[in-house]
């Protein structure tokens, strides 16, 4: 596609379903762009139409997107990119390759990298290598230094530096003085908080979720009580302090009812899941299989299902991949041994379409509120919308192909997943970020 | 009758004519062992790697003999004075073994599913000699035959497994084991060493050892380790045998005839008293003895079985 300048526009996105959850806006329509802004939104004298009945030739500058949906570019916040430290499993560049692939516009990236980012250097340095990134990336930095849960970072310096929230995910804050300290500087500074919320003492050697599959065997629980029991204490104390507070994948049916029971009381509480925690139960460990070992552990029937409940009622406001890439030699091991993560950022989309779109547990709009909208409001982003003057982020999604996830032909540099051979409906046909097209479905 | 089956993992799934085929050719086995010379050629030419991550002593041993009274050719691994201390993978230690060319790997590894991850690197049989707390299946197989010999017959036998169960695979292996042959199994231990939901596995569980040993023919007594105490799991190893420790005057729940069974090795004066353990009732060395033949069974089964046999 060539780019002609016109005072108008440089392309035109045409004939789509147009989703856009922030403005309610469901119809077919035309997108049209220019630069890195779309700048219109007609729904009424179609292109394409008009197009064809004059049987105009000139439609290079038109991308046929009928019988697709085109909705708000998807934004994952819940990424880890391996760089620095680990740049064999992934790296920011492939990282962001594989993300477009999936449909998304938007990552962000988590600090548990070796060095972790817990300083403005840091975040600088990630800054620097997203400039050649596929998709945009924004950072979350640290809450203590080093992930020790000790001393606070230079929250200040970080969110100059351009840091998007804070986390020391992989690890909890242990200490509850040092969370509250941390809740209180970050309200300071408007800074979102998300937690990791594990208690240590009770996760301790485990390696699965703790319920009969592991009593059969015979591998380490790990009881939703873990989860449950930090996710009441954060909530506390974001309460007592008065500050917003973000609860990254929820797996525990008991940690669903205490976000609900939070919101009921107008806390400012969100929440996070990850595919994997809706699709998948700890059945799933029955072979052994170590790219089903994840942290928080796959849970069971029963977690899923209020899960599901969570997401339909909205206690549960994003889907977030928790991409954790992981080498073939790490992971290729003893279930005892193998390190906890899974990749996500290219079957999120086709999991959420069927499991949850598919099965009618979320419509169109309510899914793609949770990959887009959702996040893009919790951490005040400009982009997630799809309005005139706004950023030209988007995704355009094939609804009705049928594909088999093939770890093999994946762009992320690790293939630790457990959907290998899977079949789902419904792929992302196209990605634009800042009004460039990054990835295109061959 | 064949055992249809390349390995030997575990119990679960293992259906009753599997179960008595292995337990009816552990009897001619044994009768082999009676012989005053204890060897026959039936595994001549096979070889086997016995890969033993974990310390043991009657295990160990009792898959040695039986595949030297079968006129295998074996090979002994220790993890201790192997590659596996300068970083060696799991993987790449037994793809190197088979290279090789072996036949069948005996495994004894601290991480449960270790076997099934070997089974899946290599085209050998693989043979799981106990996986962390998951399954021993021999073990239970050893235990099964030793009542079967005793009672003749497995159907509707009281079974009371006293212990650990926590951290117990030949607890996992018996339940699978003796619920497929119809035996009534009950567990029972202090409430912080019994695993979620036990009771989906078909036992009904106690924390009061004399319900769970009013009217059982067996007592299977676990190994209880010093090491529950430290753990937090238990406030002394001295209130443990004031519990659950098996005494004589605990045997009076039970049924007459009563068998008092242990995999060894035994704590004496902790989980059970020596009068107990080596009383008349006791089994504790005839599971020992009958461990050979049942191994032997087994290997005899996976290789091939039912051609050089007399």
């Amino acid at each position: 596609m060539s780019r002609i300048s016109n005072p108008e526009y440089d392309y035109i996105i045409a004939c789509a379903r147009i989703i856009d959850p922030e403005s309610g806006l469901d119809k077919v329509g035309d997108i049209y762009i220019k630069g890195e802004k779309i700048v219109r939104i007609e729904t009424e004298k179609l292109v394409l139409k008009k197009k064809k009945s004059k049987k105009a030739n000139s439609v290079e500058r038109i991308i046929d997107a009928e019988g697709k949906i085109c909705c708000p570019g998807l934004i994952d916040i819940h990424t880890h990119l391996r760089e620095p430290g680990r740049e064999d499993e992934e790296t920011i560049y492939t990282g962001s390759q594989s993300a477009v692939a999936g449909g998304f516009s938007t990552i962000f990236c988590m600090p548990n990298t070796q060095p972790p980012i817990d300083d403005q250097e840091s975040v600088n340095f990630i800054y620097e290598k997203a400039k050649l990134a596929k998709c945009r990336v924004y950072p979350i930095a640290c809450i203590t230094v080093g992930r020790k849960g000790q001393q606070l970072t230079e929250m200040t310096d970080l969110k100059n530096a351009g840091a998007i929230g804070i986390s020391d995910d992989g690890n909890p804050v242990s200490d509850s003085r040092i969370l509250r300290h941390a809740l209180e500087y970050a309200k300071m500074l408007d800074l979102q908080v998300i937690s990791h919320c594990e208690d240590l003492n009770l996760s301790k050697d485990g390696v699965m979720h703790e319920g009969f599959v592991s009593t059969v065997l015979g591998l380490r629980g790990i009881p939703s009580l873990t989860e449950d029991v930090m996710v009441a204490r954060d909530i506390k104390l974001a309460e007592f302090v008065g500050v917003k507070l973000h609860i990254a994948h929820v797996s525990t049916s008991g940690s669903v009812e205490l976000i609900r029971q939070a919101k009921k009381r107008g806390l400012n509480i969100t929440s996070e899941v990850t595919p994997h925690h809706f699709t998948l139960t700890d059945e799933a460990i029955k072979s052994f299989d170590t790219s089903c070992k994840v942290n928080p552990p796959l849970g069971t029937k029963k977690d899923v299902e209020a899960i599901i409940k969570g997401l339909k009622d909205g206690t549960i406001d994003c889907i977030a991949t928790d991409h954790a890439p992981h080498s073939i030699e790490e992971k290729d091991v003893e279930f005892d041994s193998a390190p906890f993560g899974m990749i996500g950022l290219e079957t999120a989309l086709g999991l959420v379409i069927t499991e949850l779109v598919e099965k009618k547990h979320l419509s169109w709009i309510q899914a793609i509120a949770k990959l887009c909208t959702n996040p893009a409001k919790i951490f005040k982003l400009t982009q997630g919308k799809i309005k005139a003057g706004a950023p030209a982020d988007l995704t355009i999604i094939d609804p009705k192909i049928e594909w088999e996830v093939d770890p093999s032909k994946l762009k992320s540099k690790s293939k630790n997943t457990p959907f290998r051979g899977w079949k789902l409906k419904g792929r992302a046909w196209m990605t634009i970020v800042n009004g460039k097209i990054v990835h295109k479905l061959k | 009758m064949e055992l249809k089956s390349k390995n030997l993992l575990g119990l679960e799934g293992m259906k009753k004519e599997q179960i008595e085929l292995i337990l009816d050719t552990t009897e001619t086995f044994k009768e082999i062992l009676m012989r005053p010379i204890r060897k026959v050629p039936t595994l001549r030419g096979v070889t086997i790697v016995n890969l033993f991550y974990e310390p043991s002593t009657r295990t160990r041993i009792s898959f040695e003999l039986a595949e030297k009274r079968l006129s295998a050719e074996l090979v002994n691994f220790s993890a201790n004075t192997s590659s596996v201390q300068k970083g060696e993978t799991l993987k790449d230690t037994v793809k190197n073994i088979e290279a090789m060319k072996i036949d069948i790997v005996v495994v004894r590894h601290p991480s449960p599913g270790a076997p099934h991850f070997i089974a899946n690197c290599v085209d050998s049989s693989v043979i799981n000699a106990g996986d962390g707390a998951h399954e021993h299946p021999t073990q239970a197989l050893l235990d099964l035959f030793t009542l079967r010999e005793k009672y003749k017959r497995l159907k509707g036998l009281k079974v009371a497994i006293v212990g650990d169960i926590l951290h117990s695979r030949v607890a996992r292996s018996n339940i699978w084991g003796l619920t497929t042959m119809g035996a009534d199994v009950c567990v029972c231990g202090p409430s912080t060493l019994m695993p979620y939901e036990i009771e989906k596995m078909g036992v009904r569980v106690y924390s009061d050892l004399d319900k769970a040993l009013d009217g059982r023919d067996v007592v299977m007594v676990l190994r209880i380790q010093l090491e529950r105490q430290r753990s937090g799991l238990l406030p002394s190893l001295r209130e443990y045998t004031n519990t659950f420790g098996i005494t004589k005057e605990r045997l009076k729940r039970l049924n007459k005839g009563f068998t008092i069974m242990h995999p060894g090795p035994l704590n004496r004066g902790v989980e059970i008293t020596p009068e107990v353990a080596d009383g008349p009732y006791s089994v504790i060395l005839d599971q020992v003895t009958n461990g050979v033949a049942t191994r032997m069974a087994i290997l005899y089964l996976l290789s091939g079985g039912e051609k050089k046999l007399e």
